[in-house]
């Protein structure tokens, strides 16, 4: 009797699990059922770091995702061995803001939020003014980490300050505590929402953004992974950005690829950072707009009001 | 403190003293039904309001990427600021041996027990994905302020309301026995529940001492901690404006002047509405004044080394934001605050005129509104004055203006306290009656007797 009760789950269970087993693969594969018979047919597919690409029907083999979990995982301990590093040369700066367009592009973000901001400065009244880029400056010394009350944004490893939108309560503190306004807020439901359904969450991207949580430059996390620059940096026409491991001593061009040694290019230049009395630590480095490439056509929004 | 020796005399003010102060209880008449309509109205409107915020974001406030704390941090230093009075009223100058604030103790629980509960809602109110409130429990960080804050407040919450229902339970026995079919049958039997089966002998009286003495001391070190931290959630930023050491102190002294005027004007309401002249006292008015001056002293302090020391050396991004208060787009409200809130309150009430119920009351009503903007004015400056220029981004990001929910929820927030008080009054004395008819020389035992018919 038993036993006999015992069979009957194990069948049942085993009937249902059978059951899920299709149902959940069917859907997998539904999108390369006919592989062979319709070749030529093009499919439109979102990419983790939010690229949507054409590519044929014949092509697609079902992927082991790594899941949501094991993703939050590897993006919260970083790439190993690595320490990022960013100097952005302000004498090349000419406010073409490729930079800002492409990482736009690249986080699904609306044209007034901001990772990168290409802002119009002037230091004192008779100083010449310049174009700055304003990235995340990935502080070692992180003011928007501390006040985080769920861990949600945190620094890793590599250095690179991430935030996690599957966790963050939407309570703003972080962007009180940033004094370099690098945090945006997504205030409505993010652009592209409908779009976006259903996509599992790249936290190393930010994509895609969700309503209610806060959003900020992550160094392109998911590009670097793949051994690719930051989308800024690539996108950038006038050499503006090196970008690179401090462990390695290097900094790569984003526009002329050519590679250099990062503490001589700081020394050389007298780099700065950011509000260094702040004592936050910055990682991105400023090059002065010393000697430009191209004159100051901008104008110069009141500083501070 | 004189004692009534005739038995007779002692029933006779005992019974005048219940009447008295359960008529809060019993009153019920069109008014009350219409107030609570109103109240009911409101906190449904708020609610509705809420419910829009949530479908479509906090993009429906006014709230941008710079301007990311707006009126509704401003409203939650309010409420936390109001509550504190809870902790000196009822705690401190009980401990201190000041007798005159006794009647007044209840009210401040009150005005405590609404005020850091509402506290606690407008935060969660505040957050863009409040459905996630249990993260901070589970993923807790104890090095953000908000966690401390979280802490603090469910603490004074808790210990708040064990400082309100503990020395209430002699008063719910009373009320059980005595009572009848003036109230529904509900209300008897929640004072039954309430009133644990208390029986009125020594041991239990000396129990409720001992647990008030403890709440009482347990209370100050808590109570000094929510508006502490509550300031450092603004000190811990290296913003200007916040970043500033005096922050916690400043806060408290703040919170004082905002919480006695709540208690001044609802004692006058509930010595207007429940005829309860003989038991907040002109003296109480006038002594609550004194108190009231008190503080604001205090507190002109804190604004003097607040915007004199930082104003005299005038460093950029401090400047720009002095600048922007003294004389610039926040210039009226300002000054508005500083005069009626605090200079203009602080000479009038030296008057002895002016300490009396309505005068005092008209001058709290003042002191209260204009403590809710100088939350506004402590909260939304700083932030539309970050360290780097705002540009490109539209003009709405600029400055902060609130919009209709915001205001919607704003009323929520205060409708909703008024409903806690109100339900409070309803339902228990508004001073206990015990304690009341001890210090008027009424022997414990006549409490405990069953009423004659």
């Amino acid at each position: 009797m038993k036993s006999n009760s015992r069979r009957k789950f194990m069948k049942t269970l085993g009937t249902s699990l059978g059951v899920a087993g299709v149902v959940g693969g069917s859907s997998i594969l539904s999108s390369c059922n006919n592989v062979e018979s319709v070749s030529g047919d093009k499919i439109q597919l979102l990419t983790s770091s939010g690229e949507l690409v054409e590519v044929d029907k014949s092509m697609l083999k079902p992927a082991d995702l790594p899941s949501l979990s094991e993703n939050q995982k590897k993006g919260r301990e970083g790439i190993p061995g690595k320490s990022w590093v960013m100097v952005i040369d302000l004498s090349k700066c000419r406010n073409a803001r490729k930079c800002m367009s492409a990482c736009q592009n690249h986080h699904q973000l609306r044209p007034e939020q901001h990772h990168i901001n290409v802002l119009q400065m002037q230091d004192a009244e008779h100083t010449a003014p310049y174009y700055m880029p304003k990235p995340c400056q990935h502080c070692d010394n992180p003011p928007c980490t501390k006040v985080c009350p769920v861990n949600a944004t945190f620094k890793r490893e590599d250095g690179i300050v991430l935030i996690d939108n599957e966790r963050c309560i939407g309570c703003r503190f972080c962007i009180a505590a940033c004094p370099y306004s690098a945090r945006v807020f997504n205030w409505f439901e993010p652009k592209d929402a409908d779009k976006y359904k259903g996509v599992t969450y790249n936290i190393e991207a930010n994509v895609p953004q969700k309503k209610g949580t806060v959003s900020k430059c992550l160094f392109s996390a998911d590009r670097l992974r793949d051994g690719k620059l930051p989308s800024c940096v690539s996108a950038c026409p006038n050499g503006v950005y090196w970008f690179g491991d401090r462990n390695e001593d290097a900094v790569t061009n984003g526009t002329t690829q050519e590679t250099t040694t990062f503490s001589t290019l700081i020394k050389d230049n007298a780099a700065y950072t950011l509000m260094e009395e702040l004592g936050t630590k910055p990682r991105v480095y400023y090059l002065p707009p010393k000697d430009r490439a191209f004159p100051f056509e901008g104008e110069i929004d009141d500083h501070h009001s | 403190m004189k004692r009534i020796e005739s038995a007779d005399e002692s029933r006779k003010l005992l019974d005048k003293i219940t009447f008295d102060l359960t008529r809060s209880i019993v009153k019920k008449d069109e008014l009350t039904y219409f107030w609570f309509f109103i109240l009911i109205m409101f906190v449904g409107v708020g609610l509705w309001g809420w419910g829009i915020q949530i479908n479509d974001g906090l993009g429906v406030t006014g709230m941008r990427d710079y301007v990311s704390w707006g009126m509704y941090i401003a409203n939650f230093v309010f409420f936390v600021a109001i509550s504190l009075i809870g902790f000196l009223l009822s705690s401190a100058l009980h401990l201190l041996k000041i007798h005159w604030a006794k009647p007044i103790s209840r009210v401040a629980e009150q005005v405590a027990i609404a005020g850091v509960a509402l506290a606690g809602l407008i935060i969660v109110m505040d957050m863009g994905r409040p459905e996630r409130l249990l993260n901070v429990f589970l993923h807790g960080r104890f090095a953000s302020p908000i966690i401390w804050d979280v802490t603090v407040v469910t603490t004074y919450l808790t210990i708040s309301v064990l400082l309100f229902y503990i020395p209430l339970i002699p008063d719910l026995a009373l009320l059980r026995d005595r009572l009848g079919d003036e109230v529904p049958k509900w209300k008897i039997t929640l004072y039954t529940i309430l009133a644990l089966g208390w029986k009125g002998n020594p041991m239990q009286y000396k129990t409720v001492y001992h647990a008030m003495r403890v709440l009482m001391l347990l209370i100050i070190p808590v109570g000094l901690s929510i508006h502490t931290v509550t300031s450092w959630l603004f000190a811990a930023t290296l913003r200007s404006g916040w970043d500033t050491t005096i922050l916690g102190p400043y806060f408290v002294a703040g919170a004082f002047v905002a919480g006695s005027a709540a208690v001044i004007m609802l004692m006058y309401a509930y010595r207007v509405r429940y005829g309860l002249k003989d038991y907040f006292e002109d003296i109480h008015f006038d002594y609550m004044g004194k108190l009231l001056v008190f503080v604001c002293l205090v507190y002109l302090y804190f604004n003097v080394n607040e915007f004199l020391v930082p104003g005299y050396k005038m460093k950029s991004a401090e400047g720009v934001h002095l600048k922007n208060l003294f004389a610039g787009s926040f210039s009226v409200m300002f000054w508005v605050v500083q005069v009626f809130g605090l200079i203009l309150p602080l000479v009038l009430l030296l008057i002895k005129y002016f300490r009396k119920p309505l005068p005092i009351t008209i001058i709290s009503f003042f002191v209260l509104i204009s403590s809710w903007f100088k939350r506004y004015l402590i909260v939304v400056p700083t932030m539309e004055h970050p360290f780097l220029p705002v540009q490109n981004v539209p003009e709405n990001f600029h400055t902060y203006v609130p919009t209709s929910i915001e205001i919607m929820i704003t009323l929520f927030s205060f409708f909703a306290a008024l409903t806690i008080i109100s339900v409070l009054a309803k339902l228990f004395p508004v001073i206990t009656i015990w304690e009341y008819a001890e210090d008027k020389g009424i022997d414990k035992k006549y409490l405990s007797e069953k009423p004659r018919n």
